[in-house]
This record gives C-alpha cells, sequence and structure tokens, in this order.
C-alpha cells in the first residue's frame, strides 16, 4: 500500500512529427485553418473548452489591435509627431498646452503591442499543433483528452508549463520587456533637451554609439578612462580579497593556532553587519572630519587642523575604496575557503616537507594551484559582481571626486555608477543605454567564454 | 626546532590579534557612537564624554518626517511579502530545470545566464514606467506593492543555487514514489520540498534580507515620500546634509538595531548554506 493512490492515466498518443511545420505539411485543412482560427481543429473534434479558451485569446488580440495596437505600432515608428504645443486661451488670458504625443510612451506601447504579438504567434504555433495532435489521434482512432485530462496533464507530462509560467510572466514584464526597453533607447535621441512630453525624441540609429567612440569628444574623453578604472578595479579588487583572505583562512587553520573558532568569529561579525550600514559608516569614518583623522591628528601625523582627503583626491579616494573593499571582502572569502582547504589531500604536504619545501614555495605550488582549480567558477563570480559593483563606489564616494574632464563623472566612477548618474540625474536616458549595453558586452564575453568550461554546467547530471 | 616553532607560533598570533582589531574596530566604533551622548556630527574626540540611551529612544519615537519605526514595519512588511513572492518563483523554475526535461530547457537557462548581466537598475527606468502605466505609483500604499512586485518580479532569474541543490538528490527516489502511482506535482510538493529545508530557508533568508539592504530601486520609486521610506533610504536620508548634525548618533543607534537581526539571519544562512551545499541526501 503506497502513500500515493494508484490512478489509470490514460497515455494519449501523440504523433511522431509534431512539430509546427510538420503540422502545417501533413494536417488536413481544418488543422491548417487552426494557425489562423485558434482552436478550430480542437472545437470541431469536440476538444470545446481548449478551443474555446484559444479562441478567446484570439479574439482579446485582435480586439486590442484594432482599438489601440495599430496606432501604438504606428507611434513605435514615429514616435511621436505631435509636439506639445502652447495655445493662448482669450477668454482666461493665459497660455494652455495642448497635449502633444509622448515619445516615453509610444515607445513603451509599441515594446508591449509587439511583445504581445509574438505572445500570439507562439499561441498561433500551439493552436496549430494541437489541432495537428488531435487530428492524429482521431485518424488512428485513439482516445481524445477531454479538458479535465488536460488539466491533468498539468501535474505530469506538462508540470513545467504549470510551475514557469507565473515566474516566466514575472521575467517578461520585470526583465526582459524593460531591457528591450532600455536597449530600444539606446538608438533614440532621449537626452536632457529631448524630454517627454515637453519634447519629442526620434530614432537616431547609431549616433548614441559614434559620440561614446568619436576621438577628441568629451564623451569618448570619459568614456574609456571609466572603463579603464572599472576594469582595473574590478581586478584588483577580485584578486586582492582573494589572495588575502585565502591568507588568513591558512593563518587561522595553520596547525599552531590556538581558539580557531574565536579568531573566525572576529572576522565573521563585519560580514553579518548589513553591507550599506558597513558602507555609510566607513564613509563617516573616513570623512574629513572623521575618527580616522582624529587620530591621524592626535598622534601628530599630520597637523591640527589639516586633514587626508580620503574621498577628495582622486589618488587617494581610488587607494581607499579599494581598501574598505578588502575589509569587507577578506572575510567573505575567508569563510567560503576554509572548507576547501580542508580538503586538500594531506599527502600533498607531507611530500612536500619531505623534499624541504619551505612555507612559502608550498603556497604557491601546492595551495594556490589548487585552490585556483576548484574556485575559478567562484572568481568569475566575484569579478563581473565587482564590474557592477554599485554599492560600494556610490555608498562610499558616490563617484567623487568630480572631474572637469570628464562628461558627469568623477574619478572613481565605475560604467554602473556612470550609468546612474546619465540616467537618474542627468536624465541623458539614451547614453545611459549605451553604456548599459557595453557593460552587458564585456560581461558575456568574459563569462560565457569561462562559464561554459565549468564542470557545473557541463556535468550538471553527476550526483544524480 | 622547538623554540622556532614558539616564535613563528606568538607572530601568527601577534598577527591575528592586530588583524582582527582592524576588522572589529569600525564595529566597536559604530556602537560606541550610538551611544554617545553628545549631539553633532563630526567631533575632534573619538571617545565620547558621556553616554546615553537617547539615541535608540528618540530612533523609537520618530518625528515627522524621519519616522524610524514607520519605516521599520515598511521594510518588514515589504520583506514579508517579497520573500514569499519570490521564493515560490524560484523554487517552482529551479526544480523544473533540475527534475523536468523538456524542449526549451537550455533555452531558458541560457537565456537565464544572459539576462543576469545586463547591470540591474538599467531596466529600472523602463520599469518605472510600467509600473507608472500600471498606476502604482499613484499613492504610497500602490509604491509598496510595486517595490514588491520590483523585488520579486525576476526572482525565477536566480534559480542556479537551489537548482544545484536539487541536482543532488537522488532521482532514484522520484522514481521510487513514480511506481507508487505519484504524478511529477506530488513528488514536487511531498518529496522534493521535504527533502529541501536547508535550500529553502536559504532562499527564503537571502531574499528576506534583500529590502533591508537594498537602495537604488526603493529610492527611485518612493522618491520623496518619507513614510513610506524603507530602512535603507531611511537611515541615507539621515546623513543628508540637512540632517546630519540632528541625526548623526541616530544614525548609528539605527545601523545597530538593524544589524543585530540581520547578522542573527546571516549568521542562520551560513549554516544552511553550508548544509545546502553539500548536498541532500548523504550516503
Amino acid at each position: 500500500m503506497g502513500v500515493f493512490k494508484k490512478k489509470d492515466q490514460p497515455v494519449y498518443a501523440r504523433p511522431a512529427d509534431a512539430s509546427v511545420s510538420q503540422a502545417f505539411k501533413n494536417g488536413n485543412i481544418m488543422t491548417r485553418l487552426s494557425f489562423f482560427i485558434f482552436g478550430l481543429g480542437n472545437i470541431v473534434n469536440k476538444q470545446i473548452v481548449r478551443g474555446l479558451i484559444l479562441l478567446a485569446l484570439e479574439i482579446g488580440y485582435f480586439a486590442y489591435l484594432f482599438s489601440f495596437g495599430i496606432g501604438a505600432l504606428g507611434d513605435f515608428v514615429t514616435l511621436g509627431t505631435v509636439e506639445q504645443g502652447q495655445v493662448y486661451n482669450e477668454a482666461l488670458g493665459i497660455y494652455e498646452y495642448t497635449a502633444g504625443d509622448d515619445s516615453m510612451l509610444c515607445l513603451l506601447y509599441g515594446v508591449i503591442t509587439l511583445a504581445l504579438t509574438a505572445a500570439v504567434i507562439f499561441v498561433a504555433c500551439m493552436s496549430g499543433k494541437s489541432a495537428y495532435c488531435t487530428q492524429f489521434r482521431k485518424e488512428k482512432g485513439l482516445a481524445v483528452p477531454s479538458f479535465t485530462d488536460d488539466l491533468k496533464s498539468l501535474k505530469e507530462e506538462n508540470l513545467h508549463a504549470f510551475l514557469l509560467a507565473f515566474p516566466i510572466i514575472g521575467i517578461l514584464c520585470f526583465t526582459v520587456v524593460p531591457l528591450i526597453f532600455m536597449i530600444l533607447i539606446a538608438f533614440t535621441s532621449y537626452d536632457h533637451e529631448h524630454q517627454p512630453p515637453g519634447n519629442l525624441f526620434t530614432w537616431v540609429g547609431l549616433e548614441n554609439f559614434q559620440k561614446m567612440f568619436s576621438e577628441g569628444s568629451k564623451l569618448a574623453a570619459t568614456f574609456w578612462p571609466v572603463l579603464s578604472w572599472t576594469l582595473i578595479w574590478a581586478v584588483v579588487a577580485t584578486v586582492s580579497c582573494y589572495i588575502l583572505g585565502l591568507l588568513l583562512a591558512l593563518l587561522i587553520n595553520r596547525k599552531g593556532t590556538k581558539a580557531k573558532g574565536f579568531w573566525r568569529f572576529m572576522f565573521v561579525l563585519s560580514v553579518a553587519v548589513p553591507q550599506f550600514v558597513t558602507l555609510l559608516s566607513m564613509r563617516t569614518i573616513f570623512n574629513a572630519n572623521g575618527p580616522v583623522n582624529v587620530i591621524l591628528r592626535e598622534i601628530g601625523v599630520i597637523g591640527m587642523t589639516e586633514s587626508i582627503p580620503f574621498f577628495t583626491n582622486p589618488l587617494y579616494a581610488k587607494i581607499t575604496i579599494i581598501c574598505i573593499n578588502i575589509w569587507i571582502g577578506v572575510p567573505f572569502t575567508m569563510l567560503s575557503t576554509t572548507g576547501i582547504l580542508q580538503n586538500i589531500p594531506a599527502e600533498l604536504y607531507e611530500a612536500a616537507k619531505i623534499d624541504g619545501a619551505s612555507a612559502p614555495t608550498i603556497f604557491r605550488k601546492i595551495t594556490l594551484p589548487y585552490m585556483l582549480f576548484v574556485m575559478t567558477p567562484n572568481l568569475i563570480t566575484s569579478f563581473t559582481g565587482n564590474i557592477n559593483n554599485f554599492n560600494v563606489i556610490f555608498l562610499l564616494s558616490g563617484g567623487g571626486p568630480d572631474s572637469m574632464d570628464y562628461y558627469y563623472a568623477g574619478k572613481t566612477d565605475l560604467l554602473v555608477t556612470w550609468l546612474y548618474r546619465l540616467t537618474i540625474t542627468q536624465k541623458d536616458y539614451n547614453l545611459g543605454a549605451v553604456i548599459g549595453i557595453l557593460v552587458f558586452v564585456i560581461l558575456a564575453t568574459v563569462s560565457l567564454l569561462t562559464y561554459r568550461r565549468t564542470g557545473s554546467y557541463k556535468d550538471e547530471g553527476a550526483f544524480q | 626546532m622547538r623554540s622556532k616553532r614558539f616564535i613563528t607560533n606568538t607572530i601568527c598570533h601577534i598577527l591575528l590579534a592586530i588583524l582582527s582589531v582592524i576588522w572589529v574596530l569600525p564595529i566597536f566604533y559604530v556602537v560606541l557612537t550610538s551611544f554617545r551622548a553628545e549631539s553633532g556630527s563630526y567631533k575632534s574626540y573619538i571617545w565620547p564624554r558621556g553616554f546615553t540611551l537617547d539615541n535608540y529612544i528618540n530612533l523609537f519615537k520618530g518625528s515627522s518626517s524621519l519616522n524610524f519605526p514607520k519605516w521599520f514595519m515598511n521594510t518588514l512588511i515589504i520583506a514579508i511579502f517579497s520573500t514569499v513572492l519570490s521564493a515560490f518563483f524560484v523554487l517552482c523554475v529551479s526544480y523544473v530545470m533540475s527534475r523536468l526535461r523538456f524542449k526549451m530547457r537550455k533555452t531558458f537557462m541560457n537565456i537565464a545566464l544572459v539576462l543576469g548581466m545586463f547591470p540591474g537598475f538599467m531596466s529600472m527606468i523602463a520599469v518605472y514606467y510600467i509600473l507608472k502605466g500600471l498606476g502604482l505609483l499613484e499613492t504610497g500604499v500602490l509604491k509598496q506593492v510595486a517595490l514588491v512586485l520590483v523585488y520579486s518580479g525576476g526572482a525565477g532569474l536566480g534559480f542556479y543555487m537551489a537548482k544545484g541543490f536539487f541536482d543532488t538528490i537522488p532521482k532514484t527516489i522520484d522514481e521510487a514514489a513514480y511506481i507508487d502511482g505519484a504524478t511529477k506535482w506530488d513528488t514536487f510538493i511531498r518529496i522534493t520540498i521535504p527533502l529541501s529545508k536547508p535550500i529553502i530557508t536559504y532562499t527564503l533568508i537571502t531574499t528576506f534580507m534583500a529590502p533591508w539592504v537594498d537602495y537604488i530601486f526603493a529610492k527611485v520609486i518612493m522618491g520623496n515620500e518619507t513614510s513610506y521610506y524603507t530602512i535603507a533610504i531611511g537611515l541615507w536620508t539621515m546623513l543628508e546634509q540637512e540632517f546630519v548634525e540632528y541625526y548623526y548618533t541616530q544614525f548609528y543607534a539605527g545601523c545597530v538595531i538593524i544589524s543585530i537581526p540581520i547578522a542573527i539571519l546571516f549568521l542562520l544562512t551560513q549554516k544552511c548554506y553550508v548544509e545546502g551545499v553539500s548536498g541532500a541526501v548523504k550516503g
């Protein structure tokens, strides 16, 4: 007697070639028509509910299209033609605004209409395939699933569709559509001079990319230094946290070290504090009048009225940020490496000792290669994470000190914080979108190349 | 030989002591300042002249513009709702990716990987306009709903960790259930979920912590509605030019209050993380 009720589930045969093209080629007239009148093949074969649902989706889409969608698509091409105007109202003696087109909304509705259209094309394929399957079953004299059977299949062979439906809707609404929208903005003139609803913006093709790369422009003069600082930052932050964290873990795990748990706790404490709290308090601690400068004055390193410009001198700011990042990152590495360190085969160490290797040699020739081998995927994630490390820069220095040579960027701005400034404070949405695309290109090349080679991607079934 | 080892051990311990002082001092300073009696921001000395609990008391009294208890409740509510929603999303997606085989599976995983490479807030402006279009930015309460949607909407993409865990549950257990007549849905609810407590706890806690530490999205969506702020934007506001003189010590008190529960939760996740990484069913 099992825990689960045994049910006789009929198995519904599917044609071996249930694909869209086959359905169109081999289907009868009803099946082919199902691509255009959704659910027709199902309704004819008495799968009324399924057919009606498909049909309702189609009717809903076309109702939307004719009432609103076609206009939205037209506006999407032009991004609006009527500029907001002013008309003098003689009766009241004031200027009144006449409503113009809002390019922003034109673009947004255009993207939404296109997304809906894509969804409907997907439903059309489903409708055709479903009609083909039903036709096949009818011809072979097999059972045709009723609507209750369809619902039951959601718990069995179609469970993936059931479980994925809501997450995918969420991802589409809050990730995919906005992303497409922002990518499109990179090809428009949506900057601080073209702010809807007052002004219209329009398609400009690759102009923004040209501006970003053209020799001598202020944008290019900002982009390259910011890019190089982003890369330097990502490499230095990743490597420094990794090596120092590893050394710390080794130091704590040495045979001779007493009270290992106590030392570990001292460092874990800083990890447990929420990051923005750490960062905000670090910002005040390294402030021009903050405690660090106070201590330095007390012990006489600097004069009583002087202060070290931790965040206001470009070079100092960069060094300060990297040091604070080490403070934040080292305990993390220590935590994650401790377990792996204990897995290194002890024979390796013994053999090295017998050969007379010194401690630094053992670290360089055994520990480091072993750790690198195991932790390469981690390193890649933390590298890409550092390229996008918005919080550390934004909450510590805010990208400052600002530079007159740059286009609204500071000396410690990363590409992502510059993106933030360009969009939120400067309202140059098109330039922000260009930066976003470039960041994506950098990350994609770095991680797709390396991530796909890792074991967990290739060999995911190893433990199943 | 013995004296040499003694010397290295001593050096190592001294080094560890120095390092832990460096790591603990800033935290100690935060706690110290939160009890400082003198108001005002930066002082020309470190050790407070007097100690008081007033900073904490005033913090919980709240004022009309900077209302800490209200922020706390706002964040708590948002955190609870977005945790439930995103944990549901994450578990569904990771189970599907780990256990079920269907046509678009690899494609979906690759798309998820690619989507994860765009800077998160690049799409923020578009999300902002979509929410505005949905009418979710009209009142403060609706803005909170919007924030929950923003935090959990794309959660389905973060399935890698839980999928890795599900991958370690032996397939034979599932197959035994199928033989007993279980559907795949039964297997998910009654076999996989109960076996996955560490990873579920991990998912729950990490998503629960996100609203407490997120600054950007909350700021963009909430704008100037201070009474609907979450903790992170609220504390940031305390350090702004017009508030810092009065709220400096309260800021630190707020930091301490917020850090304690988060630290406890973090230590919990560490435990679950280790269990989660080491796999579900031993032997």
